[in-house]
């Protein structure tokens, strides 16, 4: 490095790259010789060239995979436009009945019932008393014919109905400024998305889907519905809801799926 | 650049084909598990509770910025430099045929690698158009809301995943041949290697002579 004077650049942080990192990782860095460097990267090329598999399950390679991948939610938090709408559709383009998906096959899904059934409040939230079906049932609903798009590949649009969860947010007298909206699910199931997507005009708490009551397999009595993201960021069954500035992850996020999963 | 393009090319069609057997669109095409980036299922599951479908993903979408980066320093370095032009310009039906004929007569000149003939014009210039199209249809493949007007120009979400594949092969037949010809003429990869070529006499065209009173 030398101590010639640098011109300001766009991409450098107004106050000077941290150092504190640098020193802490110095003995690392230190540690790095050459030759070992190279050994390493060509037998991790030779790994993945001839096998292609244990490369995949290396704790390092991995960790640089994921670090990527959480770059890539930074990059969609960007390419993420909170007033564009996804497009819709006529009711005549609808699947009836929606797609089942979920971890295990449809003949596991174990039926909430819904009389019993209550929505958990948690977290920067000032009215934390559980919502029940005909609470939900009492509020202002709204329908969405939106495509459902799956990590897989496949897609199918589908009508749904529900209260709107910027509106629901508000009631409950949630902290919209917060970072994460966290869920969990009647099956284990749980997942987060972040706020602006929160209170995208096309995210929904579902109860309907074409208009008849949510069926057992699709997620009664209450599942989110988004139109900006994939189709595993929708829990199905939902038994809590937490708003939190820290991240809730997920089923899948935490096996290796990229967490914000924009559309 | 051609090196790091072959890197990112190789992992992006094997992590590829492993998400493309998770839902297959022409059921009858699955690639062997071992060709494909994603891990050994059985222990990729005991380990992370995913068969290998995560793991794919996460490599696709790493060396995508690499496909694309260089990609884009690539074309901008030919576009810049005149390289495509001068290497890949013009093409004259009369030529592709001329090349043809004389690769059926086993006459092809190999003596100048720095010379393209017709038909490796139209197959660099094809699989270039064809990394274009599939860096295209995988932006409408991953963003179909924020970017649903790139989506709809390939005929919608399944269009654009047809787009992804039909690219993807014209792109894995192009690999096939290149380097089956390639191989053959193992000059040029010495050249590839090293930087540059050895070339005894150099045919320069005539534009290109500047020294004066040559």
């Amino acid at each position: 490095m030398s101590d010639a004077p640098r011109f300001a650049s766009m991409f450098k942080p107004a106050g000077g790259v941290d150092q504190t990192i640098l020193s802490e990782q110095a003995h690392l860095v230190a540690s790095i010789n050459r030759r070992g460097l190279l050994r390493g990267a060509v037998s991790l090329g030779a790994l993945t060239m001839l096998t292609g598999c244990d490369v995949s399950n290396d704790e390092q390679v991995r960790g640089v995979l994921k670090r990527v991948s959480a770059w890539n939610d930074r990059v969609q938090t960007t390419l993420f436009d909170p007033n564009k709408l996804a497009p819709t559709y006529s009711e005549a383009e609808v699947l009836k009945p929606p797609r089942y998906n979920a971890y295990y096959p449809i003949d596991k899904v174990k039926p909430v019932d819904r009389t019993v059934w209550r929505l958990e409040l948690t977290g920067l939230v000032s009215d934390k008393r559980p919502w029940n079906v005909s609470q939900f049932a009492a509020m202002p609903q709204e329908e969405w014919i939106i495509r459902h798009v799956c990590v897989e590949g496949w897609d199918y649009v589908g009508q749904w109905s529900g209260v709107n969860l910027r509106v629901f947010l508000e009631k409950i007298g949630a902290d919209t400024t917060a970072a994460y909206v966290n869920f969990r699910c009647a099956d284990g199931y749980t997942s987060s998305i972040d706020m602006p997507t929160a209170l995208h005009p096309q995210t929904i708490l579902a109860t309907k889907y074409a208009r008849e009551t949510l069926a057992d397999p699709f997620g009664a009595p209450l599942r989110l519905r988004t139109a900006t993201k994939l189709g595993f960021k929708n829990p199905k069954w939902i038994t809590g809801l937490e708003v939190s500035n820290t991240r809730g992850g997920g089923y899948w996020e935490d096996r290796g799926y990229n967490w914000f999963s924009g559309l | 650049m051609h090196w790091t393009n072959a890197v990112a090319v190789l992992m992006m069609i094997a992590s590829g084909w492993r998400i493309w057997n998770n839902d297959p669109i022409f059921p009858a095409i699955e690639f062997p598990v071992t060709w494909t980036l994603g891990g050994e299922p059985a222990l990729t599951y005991r380990l992370h509770g995913d068969a290998g479908f995560g793991n794919a993903l996460l490599w696709h979408f790493a060396f995508m910025w690499l496909l694309v980066l260089n990609g884009l320093a690539y074309l901008a370095y030919g576009v810049v430099t005149g390289r495509f032009r001068r290497m890949l310009w013009p093409i004259r039906p009369a030529d592709l045929v001329a090349t043809i004929k004389d690769a059926l007569r086993f006459k092809l000149g190999h003596d100048d690698v720095t010379m393209y003939n017709a038909v490796q014009k139209v197959l660099y210039v094809g699989v270039m158009a064809a990394l274009v199209v599939i860096v295209a249809a995988g932006l409408a493949i991953w963003k179909p809301v924020q970017l649903h007007w790139l989506t709809a120009l390939f005929g919608g979400f399944q269009g654009a995943r047809l787009v992804h594949f039909l690219a993807m092969s014209a792109i894995v037949a192009f690999l096939v041949v290149h380097v089956a010809l390639a191989l053959l003429v193992p000059r040029t990869l010495l050249a590839m290697v090293t930087g540059g070529p050895s070339v005894p006499a150099r045919r320069l065209p005539a534009s290109l002579h500047t020294v004066p009173g040559e």
